[in-house]
């Protein structure tokens, strides 16, 4: 172990390969800060360069460029409402609207120390219990699937604001977004009107930029936001931003830990990831919180449980593609085809015979987490010159970004045209107080809900015990059963007793 | 009519000066697509970008490899068949081809393209967890006739995917009614074997490349190929035919461009493929990952599409699979 680890030390702190890194860093932070280009897509970019590099270096360019993309989607939700990645989605409108308040310091600083926090305790867990947590990972069928993405649909019920009733009509909204496309079950065309394109489904990063972002440039245009006004006060915030993110650190220490701990276990089920882990622990913290009210409203704490959860997640999809050569997620899958054309099968091969590359990888984590306190700082910092912008320059710059960003994840017009309708119907859906952002995860999670219920249904033979007849899917179910039944109860009672709470829409 | 014949000169000698320029500028000038309807970190897409890679440096131009994914392969392979037949469009053709269209989900036949290089095939393999108590594929299939249908749940890819195919042909050439083994749909091979692993299905029939890193691993075991050789990589797994079951099926990928493409773009892309095809780099990628090698040029590409058409068509029909 101790060999190891020296060999990986070796292998990383070799002076072409730190500057790789900080090369990788700068450049991951460039594309995930461009509204809608993602960490993926950074990582794609990438490949064509470590065509040239040796296997260290070119792993450790892709960590650091997804490391620093994933925070650096924060940037544009934060300033601008457009969420650089699902991840970020689960808080944007905290972040967003701290940034509204004058405090953009406060946000982004959280968002920074957090993300650094999470990434470190992340790969820390991950270096030491990566074969065990592989096998962990290994022992989730369809039933364990099932529950943990209808847990992850639950949290609507906690992170949406304002009437619960609202919250649902979104959440089956996005549910029914989900279906469209071919269903993977029997191969029939759902909702599809004969398009090609439709047939493909609704790809969630063009109408997360619709729904957050063309929703915003709407409501800014029609000027029913309070607009211009409101906008005015939005200043380029001056002073630190380590230490008011230190302070919210400190303020909320636990959810800092669960967060951490949630979003590195979450992190390593291949296919669950970072989107799922935001908005579970944003969930949770909402639920734990003595002020739940406040979240969504501009709200540090439930930034650091996700922000802290969506980079300690990000390590774990190495986990089982590293050891059984599983891509937990896009970016994982282009890792292993990077790793084939270097002559390296992962696969419990290079567990054998070159265990340093596995710990190379997580140290490399370690350090990119590091190099992201003093990048991150300097995004922060040039990033918000934007906010000087006026508006009527800024507002069509953005929708432009939009379109090429709904563009880019697919190269074709059509996602451009789904930002633009998804844009509408948010708009129009937020103007009445429905909350969007349980859309959006009823949009990333449908497909897997269904996907694994059917799955099981097939496997069972129609029986629906068998999702409890598994260990790990019992204590799954279990839980969400408990969650749902508490929920119901709760609003039943809630609502015996006082009038219907008024919808707090985001915007009044 | 005299003007009208000078007209008529100058409007040919136009033509003629605009089709003279085209074709100075030597294809190519500018940047190459090639689509790959399959996602990132698949077999069609590692083996694509290895393509584009080789291809950059000889045509002196960026491939750019695009996914477009979804539509159980329908959109990307829609892609490559619509866009412009320039030579700047070009994409990866699979076994696909030949089985959507027979089973209703688009019209697109391997005709609407103007077929480039054959260059990979892989059979697929019957794969059992290994703690599974059948060590050979007589084994399992004698348990699969001795229990009631049902009793066993296979997985691998889509519903009518290529590998669903594969187990019904299987299953119904050893004398037993195709879906005896209910196949359970997934996104594709990797989560099929995920799931063979955490014991949710038991048998998957996948290419044995798929499955190679938990062979490798010793979590899962091939009990057979459905090839007419043994595979080089895994000479101790039995054909089909040797086991006395006469069924052979694979999935297959090629370069292939719209219909149509420009006869320069084609006699300058196919002595370049055939090249990286032969060359060391190519094959030690496609051999250390287990891919099987085959080379077939346009003519020979279109003979083998149209041959698999017929076949794919026959055996779905069969297996009640077509509309």
């Amino acid at each position: 172990m101790t060999d190891t680890l020296l060999a990986a030390f070796a292998l990383v702190f070799d002076p072409y390969v730190l500057v790789v890194m900080v090369a990788a860093g700068a450049f991951g932070l460039f594309v995930g800060a461009m509204p809608g280009l993602t960490a993926t897509l950074a990582t794609a970019l990438l490949v064509p360069i470590t065509f040239f590099m040796e296997p260290i270096p070119a792993l450790a360019a892709i960590v650091s460029t997804t490391a620093m993309a994933i925070f650096a989607g924060d940037l544009p939700g934060a300033l601008l409402r457009i969420p650089g990645t699902p991840a970020s989605a689960a808080y944007v409108d905290d972040t967003y609207k701290l940034t509204q308040a004058g405090k953009a310091n406060l946000g982004l600083g959280t968002s920074l120390v957090c993300a650094v926090l999470g990434g470190l305790v992340g790969a820390t867990i991950l270096a030491f219990t990566a074969p065990l947590l592989a096998e962990v990972a290994l022992s989730f069928s369809t039933f364990e699937y099932f529950w943990l993405a209808t847990f992850g649909l639950t949290c609507a019920a906690f992170v949406s604001t304002g009437s619960p009733v609202k919250g649902l009509v979104s959440l089956l909204l996005g549910l029914f977004i989900a279906t469209i496309g071919i269903d993977i079950m029997a191969g029939q065309p759902r909702f599809t009107f004969g398009s090609v394109e439709l047939m493909g489904g609704v790809s969630f990063i063009p109408a997360m930029i619709g729904m957050f972002a063309v929703s915003e440039v709407l409501r800014w245009a029609l000027g029913t936001t309070g607009g211009r006004d409101q906008m005015a006060k939005v200043s380029q915030a001056s002073g630190s931003i380590i230490r008011p993110g230190l302070a919210s650190l400190r303020r909320y220490k636990l959810g800092a830990a669960r967060g951490s701990l949630t979003g590195t276990l979450i992190g390593i089920l291949p296919g669950a990831g970072a989107d799922i882990a935001a908005w579970v622990t944003y969930a949770i913290s909402k639920k734990a919180s003595k002020e739940p009210e406040k979240f969504g409203t501009g709200h540090v704490e439930g930034l650091v449980d996700a922000g802290t959860a969506n980079n300690a997640s990000l390590g774990g999809a190495w986990v089982p593609a590293l050891v059984f050569g599983i891509p937990g997620d896009s970016i994982t899958a282009i890792v292993i085809g990077i790793l084939y054309m270097k002559g390296m099968n992962p696969g419990p091969m290079v567990m054998l015979n070159q265990p340093e590359l596995l710990y190379a990888v997580f140290l490399a984590f370690f350090v990119a987490n590091l190099l992201l306190l003093p990048l991150g700082w300097v995004a922060i910092k040039s990033y918000g010159q934007m906010l000087k912008v006026p508006r009527e320059v800024l507002m069509p710059v953005i929708l432009l970004l939009c379109m090429v960003g709904a563009f880019a994840i697919n190269n074709t017009v059509f996602g451009v045209t789904v930002m633009l309708v998804l844009g509408v119907v948010a708009f129009i859906m937020e103007e009445n107080g429905f909350p969007v952002a349980p859309a959006i995860l009823g949009l990333v999670l449908g497909s897997m809900v269904e996907r694994n219920f059917m799955q099981s249904m097939i496997k069972a033979d129609g029986n629906l015990l068998a999702f409890f007849e598994r260990p790990i899917a019992a204590g799954l179910g279990v839980i969400t059963l408990v969650i749902w039944l508490v929920v119901v109860v709760s609003a039943v009672r809630g609502r015996r007793r006082v009038p219907p709470v008024l919808a707090t829409t985001p915007n009044e | 009519m005299l003007r009208r014949t000078i007209l008529l000169g100058c409007a040919a000698a136009a033509v003629l000066a605009l089709g003279m320029q085209r074709a100075e500028a030597a294809y190519p000038d500018r940047p190459i697509t090639l689509i790959v309807p399959w996602g990132a970190g698949g077999g069609t897409d590692a083996t694509a970008r290895i393509l584009a890679s080789l291809m950059e440096p000889a045509l002196g131009q960026p491939v750019n490899v695009v996914n477009r994914t979804g539509g159980s392969g329908v959109v990307g392979h829609s892609a490559i068949a619509t866009a412009e037949p320039d030579g700047y469009t070009l994409g990866i053709v699979t076994v696909e081809i030949g089985m959507m269209h027979w089973s209703g989900l688009t019209d697109l036949t391997y005709q609407d393209y103007t077929p480039l290089v054959l260059y990979n095939e892989d059979p697929s393999g019957v794969q059992v967890g290994i703690d599974a108590p059948w060590s050979t594929i007589d084994e399992l299939l004698a348990y699969v006739k001795d229990n009631p249908a049902g009793t066993l749940k296979a997985s691998g890819t889509g519903q009518g995917g290529i590998w669903h195919l594969a187990l019904a042909g299987m299953l119904k050439t050893a004398g037993m009614e195709p879906d005896r083994v209910p196949w359970v749909p997934s996104e594709g091979a990797a989560p099929g074997l995920q799931d063979l692993v955490a014991g949710g299905v038991d048998v998957v029939t996948c290419s044995i490349p798929e499955a190679q890193s938990l062979i490798d691993a010793g979590r899962v075991k091939s009990l057979a190929i459905m090839a007419s050789a043994r595979a080089d990589n895994f000479p101790d797994v039995p054909t089909l035919e040797e086991e006395g079951i006469d069924w052979r099926l694979g999935a297959w990928r090629g370069v292939a461009g719209p219909k149509g493409l420009p006869e320069e773009v084609v006699n300058t892309l196919v002595p370049l493929l055939e090249q990286i095809h032969a060359s060391d780099d190519f094959r030690n990628f496609m051999t250390d990952r287990g891919y099987g090698m085959v080379f077939e040029g346009p003519e020979g590409f279109e003979a083998f599409m149209a041959e698999s058409n017929e076949s794919l068509g026959s055996v779905m029909k069969e297996l009640g699979m077509a509309k």
